[in-house]
């Protein structure tokens, strides 16, 4: 660590306001880890709230906040994909090409956006709104093909959905994700969120869609449940009502819901849970 | 007999607002921590170990063993680090269990941490699940402010910070040394072992790392017992496990059920194979296990069964293919994920996936050589055992089991004219009306 504030004595460019900014989020940053190091990846995704990417400064910045060099920091920050070398666009759109997504239709999807978009893969579009890119597998196979923007899930898309969506983030149309936040928010915003300040937006959107609840669905139809915790008042009958299906032939695409409630219609709250700790 | 499926962690979350403290208390929630608080951690860790729970984040060691395996008090810090660093192809349990019902890992966070003597968690999940981690973010706050977290927690004096880390993208991440360099601030790369974890592990302390699904799992048998949680599964792979089932499968989904389950009796309950198609090739446990084909599909769904049969139960990630997929694309593009992943710090891994890479893409673009198949079995010989960790072997599995069942599909593609396949008819929006038997076509892509 450097023995004196950075303050005036900051290499980075940033004026005096922004470095102050950086510099308190830093802290807070820091305050979270035994050790301050630790704080290195929240710091990068913080100055690219900033800057939209990993900038020079940013570097500097994480660099003389940590009392590393700049080569040390650069050695981390071009280890992880989510850090950007170039300034990235308003939305990362992430088409899954793992084998799964890929063989579902992502190859056909990506293709599409390519085309459509006139950009190879981690390439902006010209008016700085999109940067497409190939995702690795995003642990939402049941939901294949999977699109992500900004990270927020965008559930079994088809070429043309996928079009579609671009179409609306470069009009600039808010975009409702099928398992996320009401809305998508921008690439900085994110970022800032990644650091770990939160946005508040926790309780938005639906906490399961279709394919996440399917062998819950079941096991409440045929009455199945774990050892020792049947219901003493069920005998026989379903113990919740039977969540409808969400959106039709288990696209839960086909569903944009706009409160929490708006989830997976009437199911039960937790309902009848007194028998559990038998 | 238990029931064919057995909700306990999937068991809220058809509730509204199931990620909510509140929902999860209602349900019963945190009645395991309290218990806890007034057992001795040491019958804590017993009562794991009695519980048979096996590691859910691929590789199946028990999980009490490995709390039982650090060292005694020191004085200094010990850590609990939660695995959330989801990423293997196929694996899609942890972040629906972390987007409906966080208190679960919370919880269970809460009670390893006493059980080990850990006064400071961290939860590290990838960053590529923005929501996931705005869920865990309040999760945990909601936890502080009832009193579950923080100090002298429900009068205790048990005290207990916790740390929600969100990745940056990379799968190597989701080895444990790895890991925690990537928690240190450093590039990710895997540790020589030993020491292990549990030894030098986070800022060289004696530190745990369980996957999220096994932390999830602790309040459940804090709260009920290790017999009830024995009660589910086989002798050696007791309890309740998430089985993911994704691909060609007519409703693809999350299914909790014992382990020992198997493939026919998930797909029965999953409705099949999409229509008019049939089962060709299975992922037992994600892409890093070895393939199954439909001979397999009365396979138990435990360790000791998977392994006997050739593969490993892994994380119970079931991607499902039928027979329009070509078997060398997949492959082909699973060893793209293994060369774009390997991190590079071990020789056999950093250029045996890159010439995989390049051999599988010639062979899928109709210009393989006479001998590839071969090559290809090679460098997997040298790679396999010689990495320094498990993704190296991992590469290797879907490629030499992929060759032992359809060598004569690999085969079909060395006669210059590339891949028989056509890769519209696997998609999900596939229309083709009638569609013809696949290695008949001269078509390629």
């Amino acid at each position: 660590m450097t023995a004196e504030p950075v303050g005036a004595r900051s290499r980075t460019g940033y004026d005096a306001e922004t470095l102050a900014a950086l510099e308190a989020d830093a802290g807070t940053i820091k305050a979270r880890y035994p050790d301050p190091r630790s704080g290195l990846l929240p710091l990068l995704h913080l100055v690219q709230s900033v800057d939209g990417y990993v900038s020079r400064d940013g570097i500097v910045f994480c660099a003389e906040q940590l009392g590393m060099t700049a080569a040390e920091v650069s050695a981390v920050a071009t280890f992880y994909t989510q850090y950007k070398r170039r300034p990235n666009g308003e939305y990362t759109v992430g088409v899954c090409t793992n084998t799964l997504c890929a063989v579902m239709g992502g190859d056909a999807i990506f293709d599409r956006l390519s085309q459509h978009l006139d950009v190879a893969h981690d390439e902006t579009t010209p008016d700085g709104s999109v940067t497409l890119e190939r995702v690795e597998c995003n642990a939402a196979c049941d939901y294949a093909p999977v699109v992500m923007v900004n990270w927020e899930f965008f559930d079994n898309q088809t070429p043309d959905s996928a079009a579609e969506l671009t179409d609306r983030l470069r009009a600039g149309e808010q975009v409702t994700p099928t398992r996320g936040a009401d809305s998508v928010c921008s690439f900085k915003t994110m970022s800032r969120v990644l650091a770990g300040f939160d946005d508040g937006r926790a309780d938005e959107g639906v906490g399961a869609g279709g394919p996440t609840l399917e062998g819950l669905r079941i096991a409440r139809e045929r009455g199945w449940t774990a050892p020792g915790t049947d219901q003493p008042e069920i005998s026989g009958t379903p113990r919740a009502e039977v969540p409808p299906e969400t959106g039709t032939g288990q696209s839960s695409a086909e569903r944009k819901p706009t409160t929490p409630s708006d989830d997976t219609g009437p199911a039960g709250p937790a309902d009848a849970k007194e028998g559990d700790d038998d | 007999m238990t029931d064919t499926l057995t909700p306990v962690l999937t068991d809220t979350w058809d509730a509204e607002g199931s990620w909510k403290l509140a929902t999860y208390e209602a349900a019963g929630g945190y009645t395991g921590l309290r218990t806890a608080l007034t057992r001795d951690p040491a019958d804590l860790v017993q009562l794991v170990k009695d519980s048979g729970l096996r590691g859910r984040g691929g590789a199946g060691f028990p999980a009490g063993m490995k709390w039982g395996f650090l060292p005694p008090p020191d004085g200094g810090p010990r850590y609990l680090v939660v695995n959330a660093d989801e990423s293997e192809p196929g694996t899609c349990k942890d972040i629906p269990l972390m987007l409906a019902s966080p208190q679960h890992l919370v919880e269970g966070v809460a009670i390893t941490s006493y059980a080990i003597g850990c006064h400071h968690a961290f939860i590290y999940v990838r960053g590529e699940v923005l929501h996931v981690y705005r869920r865990l973010l309040a999760a945990v706050r909601e936890a502080y402010e009832a009193g579950h977290l923080g100090t002298n927690i429900h009068g205790s004096g048990f005290d207990l910070e916790v740390t929600v880390h969100a990745g940056a993208g990379a799968y190597i991440c989701g080895e444990e040394t790895a890991l925690l360099d990537s928690l240190e601030g450093r590039r990710g790369q895997p540790r020589l072992k030993p020491p292990f974890p549990a030894v030098a592990g986070l800022y060289a302390r004696p530190t745990v790392v369980n996957n999220v699904e096994s932390i999830a799992s602790v309040p459940g048998i804090v709260a009920h017992g290790a017999d009830w949680f024995s009660s589910m599964g086989t002798e050696k792979s007791t309890g309740h496990g998430l089985f993911s089932l994704s691909g060609h499968v007519t409703r693809p989904g999350q299914f909790e059920a014992p382990l020992g389950i198997t493939l026919r009796e998930l797909l029965d309950l999953a409705g099949g194979v999409r229509e008019g198609h049939e089962l060709k090739f299975w992922t037992p446990g994600g892409s890093s296990t070895p393939l199954f084909t439909a001979e397999h599909l009365d396979v138990p769904l435990d360790y000791e069964s998977v392994g006997a049969a050739g593969s490993m139960l892994g994380t119970r990630a079931l991607q499902i293919f039928d027979e329009t997929t070509c078997v060398v694309r997949a492959v082909s593009r699973w060893t793209d994920f293994y060369a774009h992943e390997s991190c590079g710090k071990c020789t056999p891994c950093r250029e045996g996936t890159y010439w995989l890479k390049q051999i599988l893409h010639r062979i899928e673009a109709g210009a393989g050589e006479a001998g590839d198949i071969e090559v290809l079995l090679d460098l997997c010989d040298n790679i396999l055992g010689r990495a320094f960790c498990a993704l190296g072997d991992g590469a290797t599995s879907p490629i030499t089991s992929s060759i032992e069942y359809f060598r004569d599909e690999y085969e079909a593609h060395l006669d210059g004219r590339g891949c028989p396949f056509d890769p519209a008819r696997s998609t999900l929006f596939d229309d083709t009306p009638q569609a013809p038997p696949a290695l008949a076509g001269a078509g390629g892509h």
